[in-house]
């Protein structure tokens, strides 16, 4: 990585909390690190972005627990920030009367429509804007579809902290073929840009449903899509980790092939920006009550080179025993060789790997529990 | 009319305690505040114009919820927020 003027540097990575924003910035090898923040302290910093297209603009989805949520932006890594004109929400007089409680998710738009985001809400809206986050707009095709009702599962909460929907995901080969997960509800997909969707469930478990094979209903935690293989899409499910090929059209349960004491549940799933075969989890304990800590409170991440076919266990430098949890964006994942693998703690600490997830280092600690860890490589560093 | 703004709505008032709208209902004072202080409004009002739950707006000494309460240049307008959360 390097910066406008050519000089070696580190990844950056934006950091948000639940009380605050920080930014990690790294050396060229990876081993020294300045922590920078708090940026809004006290304000739930959601998902904090670095647009890598023009690697300036970053948005920031914010709220706190009293005020409505809103999307702030910098264009200076964070010195600076002016809020959205006009942020996310549901227009007036939806006929759902749905409030947005959290801006949750965002994700840049296609590489041929500069300026393009998507947001994802918390109930499962999806916003876009095309002016570099300023202003937003609801995707009335996905917002107001006939059957939003039944698979966003309105009015119900289906997980402890709200709905919301997450994963947009953008075809890098088209522009107008979207994907998005939903919790609940599921995976679904769009060919027209958003303007009509379909389910995209087959062969993934909803084993907290009656039928545990339904065609929505499901639980995603988080969806990703290889850039270099984009018929290929990973996610880690509520029920276990899955792989589908979409010239096969189903969900196959690759998390099966984790060992059996350490399950497949988690949140997060991250893949090498090189190699479609390789991705790494964070299991997690989803027994019992669902503890959310890992299995036995013996943290590691799992990582496949073989497309989910067997999974090696990385966890030389993390705690022997620790009890944290990692979300669904908190984890990430570098483009350098070799690859660096990051993850964030509800504990407050963020975790770095240079050997691709076989060792680990602390690259900071004491902060508050952490919703989202994101790689940037910004053309002007601080 | 003088309008009190809590804490952490104060980085839209450029820190200011104590500003000044004017409005003959609620809704068209939060309307003036909002056109002085761009933003302010959604944060303590949702899209259906719905004070948000931990949100307080007290016209004198009384708490409403209904934005088109009539207000006149002689009330005080006090925007409070609930003491929760962790």
């Amino acid at each position: 990585m390097s910066t406008a003027d050519g000089v070696d540097a580190g990844p950056v990575l934006p950091v948000g909390t639940r009380k605050g924003a920080w930014m990690l910035s790294g050396d060229a090898t990876r081993a020294s690190w300045v922590v920078c923040g708090p940026m809004f302290l006290g304000n739930i910093a959601q998902h904090m972005v670095l647009d890598p297209r023009d690697r300036t603009t970053m948005l920031l989805a914010t709220r706190t627990g009293h005020l409505g949520p809103t999307v702030y932006r910098s264009t200076d890594l964070g010195r600076s920030w002016t809020e959205a004109s006009r942020p996310p929400a549901f227009p007036a007089g939806d006929p759902f009367e749905r409030t947005l409680n959290a801006v949750f998710w965002l994700t840049p738009g296609h590489v041929s429509e500069p300026g393009s985001w998507y947001a994802g809400g918390s109930p499962q809206g999806l916003f876009r804007s095309d002016d570099g986050g300023d202003t937003w707009a609801p995707v009335s095709g996905w917002n107001d579809h006939k059957l939003w009702e039944t698979w966003a599962e309105w009015p119900d909460e289906g997980t402890p902290d709200g709905s919301m929907l997450h994963s947009v995901i953008v075809d890098p080969r088209e522009p107008a073929h979207l994907y998005i997960g939903l919790s609940g509800g599921g995976v679904f997909e769009s060919v027209d840009g958003g303007a009509d969707w379909q389910p995209l469930n087959a062969g993934s478990v909803a084993t907290f449903l009656p039928d545990p094979e339904p065609e929505f209903g499901h639980d995603p935690h988080c969806v990703r899509l290889h850039p270099l293989r984009p018929d290929r899409l990973y996610q880690q499910n509520h029920c276990g980790i899955y792989k589908m090929e979409r010239s096969e059209g189903r969900w196959s349960r690759i998390g099966d092939n984790m060992p059996t004491e350490v399950g497949d549940i988690g949140f997060p799933i991250e893949l090498h920006p090189r190699d479609p075969d390789t991705a790494w989890v964070f299991p997690m304990d989803g027994t019992d009550v669902w503890p959310r800590t890992s299995p036995d409170g013996r943290p590691a991440v799992y990582v496949t080179r073989d497309a989910g076919a067997s999974w090696t266990r990385g966890e030389a430098g993390l705690p022997e025993r620790a009890w944290f949890t990692v979300k669904r964006q908190a984890m990430t994942v570098d483009t350098c060789d070799s690859v660096g693998v990051y993850f964030g703690t509800t504990s407050g600490e963020v975790w770095a790997s240079t050997d691709e997830g076989g060792s680990w280092a602390r690259i900071a600690e004491h902060l508050p529990e952490i919703y989202s860890v994101e790689c940037a490589d910004p053309v002007h560093r601080a | 009319m003088k309008v009190r703004i809590p804490d952490p709505l104060r980085s839209y008032t450029q820190l200011q305690k104590v500003v000044e709208a004017d409005g003959e209902t609620v809704a068209a004072l939060l309307a003036d505040l909002d056109t002085r202080y761009p933003g302010i409004r959604f944060r303590m009002v949702d899209e259906h114009d719905r004070i948000r739950k931990h949100m307080k707006v007290f016209v004198n000494d009384e708490s409403v919820r209904d934005l088109n309460t009539p207000i006149t240049v002689r009330d005080e307008i006090t925007i409070m927020q609930a003491l929760s959360g962790g």
